[in-house]
């Protein structure tokens, strides 16, 4: 064999190790769940359990899953949150380098509430109840309508708090 | 040969590409483990490697199996501090209270308290501070211990077996002779994992003799429990075996039983066996009638100590956290001591309750604000007003009291014979009780605001009625 047909098998041996394992470790964390809009995708990595169990009783959960309100409904901004978020919660949840209690980005934020108006607009319609930024949210008072009184380890964001541990 | 590219034909490209896929290989891999690891985890929440049993009272070997719970125990030996709670910085024992509210010396002349009166330190220390204090240097019983040991193997072997009769034994021990055979039994641990675990399950329960019969006392009373589902429960039943804490009792009840086990008023004394003082209700004026109407063996009426000044018989309140806590807004919505003292944290995959007991102050976001969505500061703000509120109106409460020791201490010196001076001592003993009350227990007034001012505005009414019928019995004679 001739050195440039050596180093073919090298990498060839290499390449299928490599997507060996990715392809197992793709399968064993679930990957494809993450395609579905099944709302247990959303406890495959255990943090969001909390959230879960309190969205089962709650008042929303017989019509809205988790994607319903906390993902766009168009077809590439919803893929483009979904890799956003996924990206910083497998980055998050692998490195444990994530703010506790955990608390919805203002991104998300804005998702949530265009996803209020969607089904909602006609009974808001003119309220003043908007999905523009800074404007009342219908969380700020409903806030209980996905996940109960108490969400157990989250919170909703609040663009006033300062971050940080208590002094 | 077109079967492979040209660049692969470099030597460096080789090893640089086949450098990089095993790189990236390890990296799947390890990412691989990780996942592995969280979702072991999450199935299997903790891996028994050895036996523990009803004996086992060094927390270390529970460590073994529940390492995540006893490093956090552990930390309850590192100092904290808030406003008005904690303890003194690298000193060997705290600094003392008394600095700071120089009242609290006059108050408690000619009891052992007036003696050395220190700021608590954590858990771990519970037991190391109660064999250092200086009230030592007084006849002290052995119910101290209830609370300051992992005490209950001592009770069944002074029992032969049976932890009651132990406890009923115990009182009539000196503290040295019964720290020496708890320290010969080789039980000498404070508090420990097996005082509120069940060793097999580690289902939460109550251990402590006090605790039980208090409950059980204040179960078969007619005082309002509407924070204790199950008491309510067994008083609507037949009432036919005393309430059990252990099999009636919610895990939420549980979850503030546990700590009601110490955190309470008793009476730890020599005469009789350790006391809650639970049987008329959980109220301040509740625990006074209790003790006003109970009888030592001997007969006497109930004090703690003869006021050093006007020999009043008067009463010292310990730490009643779980009678006050009762009494507030938190414990009616079904909030536990653990919530907000242990509130459950994430480590990894799995939840996991903070063993380390501490003030919520210094945990607010996993205290408060899994419940109360609002900014941290706004939260802090809002204790802070309360506390501040609290000690204001206690300063005045002793303010009050101090008055009203001056005027009867004049009507002493101008010869006002004893009998006159009844209803001033008589009154000495409700303002007293009261203030100390609040000062005693852990909180400054945050476990019940309302409550707290209420006690404190009564302890103030009484020692301005004790000094005005100390200054008329000076009149009159």
């Amino acid at each position: 064999m001739s050195v440039p047909q050596k180093s073919l098998w090298l990498l060839l041996v290499l390449a299928s190790l490599f997507v060996g394992v990715g392809a197992y470790t793709f399968r064993y964390a679930e990957g494809l769940s993450y395609f579905s809009a099944d709302p247990k995708a959303c406890v495959n990595c255990h943090i969001m359990q909390a959230s879960f169990d309190s969205w089962q009783k709650a008042s929303h959960h017989n019509v809205a899953k988790c994607v319903d309100c906390h993902l766009p409904h168009a077809l590439v901004p919803k893929y483009l949150a979904k890799a956003d978020n996924g990206y910083r919660h497998s980055k998050g949840f692998t490195f444990q380098d994530f703010h506790e209690p955990i608390l919805v980005t203002p991104r998300n934020d804005a998702i949530l509430q265009d996803n209020c108006l969607r089904c909602h607009e006609t009974l808001v319609h003119g309220t003043g109840l908007t999905g523009e930024r800074g404007a009342l949210r219908c969380v700020h008072c409903h806030r209980n309508v996905g996940h109960g009184d108490k969400t157990g380890m989250g919170r909703i964001y609040d663009s006033n708090e300062t971050k940080g541990p208590a002094s | 040969m077109t079967l492979f590219p040209d660049v692969l034909k470099s030597k460096k490209t080789v090893a640089l590409v086949a450098l990089g896929l095993v790189a990236a290989t390890a990296g799947v891999t390890a990412l691989l483990v990780n996942i592995f690891e969280r979702k072991s985890e999450a199935r299997r929440p903790y891996v028994r490697l050895v036996e523990v049993t009803e004996d086992t009272t060094d927390p270390a070997q529970w460590g073994v199996n529940w390492p995540k719970e006893y490093d956090t125990y552990k930390l309850t030996a590192l100092s904290t501090r808030t406003r008005f709670g904690g303890h003194g910085g690298s000193e060997a024992m705290p600094q003392e209270k008394m600095d700071r509210d120089p009242w609290l010396k006059r108050m408690f002349a000619g009891y052992a308290f007036a003696i050395d009166y220190r700021d608590r330190r954590g858990h771990a220390y519970m037991l190391a501070d109660q064999e250092k204090t200086e009230r030592l240097t007084k006849p002290q019983s052995g119910s101290c211990l209830h609370c300051h040991a992992s005490i209950m193997p001592l009770y069944r072997a002074l029992g032969n077996g049976d932890a009651m009769k132990g406890f009923e034994a115990s009182h009539k021990l000196t503290y040295q002779e019964a720290n020496k055979q708890l320290h010969d039994l080789g039980h000498a641990h404070p508090v420990s994992c097996v005082d509120c675990h069940e060793p097999k399950t580690m289902k939460l329960r109550v251990t402590r003799p006090g605790f039980i019969r208090g409950v059980q006392a204040f179960a078969a009373s007619n005082a309002p429990a509407p924070h204790l589902p199950s008491i309510e429960r067994w008083r609507a039943g037949d009432r036919r075996a005393p309430y059990d804490p252990n099999s009636l009792a919610g895990q939420t009840e549980m979850r503030s039983f546990v700590c009601g086990q110490c955190h309470v008023e008793y009476y730890c004394g020599p005469k009789q066996p350790l006391t809650f003082p639970w049987g008329k209700g959980l109220r301040a004026e509740n625990v006074e009638d209790f003790w006003n109407t109970a009888k030592f063996p001997d007969g006497e009426t109930f004090f703690d100590y003869k006021h050093a000044e006007t020999g009043a018989p008067v009463l010292k309140a310990q730490h009643p956290e779980f009678e006050l806590w009762s009494q507030g807004v938190h414990a009616r919505s079904g909030v536990s001591c653990a919530d907000c003292h242990m509130p459950y944290m994430r480590d990894g995959a799995t939840k996991v309750s903070d063993h380390w007991v501490r003030s919520p102050l210094l945990n607010i976001n996993r205290a408060c604000q899994t419940c109360h969505r609002i900014p941290e500061n706004e939260i802090k703000a809002r204790v802070d007003l309360i506390q501040e509120r609290n000690h204001a109106l206690m300063q005045r409460a002793a303010q009050a009291l101090m008055d009203q020791l001056d005027a009867m201490a004049e009507a002493k010196k101008d010869g006002v014979p004893d009998a006159q001076l009844a209803t001033a001592r008589d009154l000495q003993r409700k303002a007293q009780w009261r203030l100390d009350f609040i000062a005693a227990e852990n909180s400054m007034g945050f476990h019940a605001p309302q409550e707290a001012a209420r006690v404190l505005g009564e302890a103030i009414d009484y020692a301005r009625q004790g000094e005005t019928a100390a200054r008329r019995a000076r009149r009159k004679s």
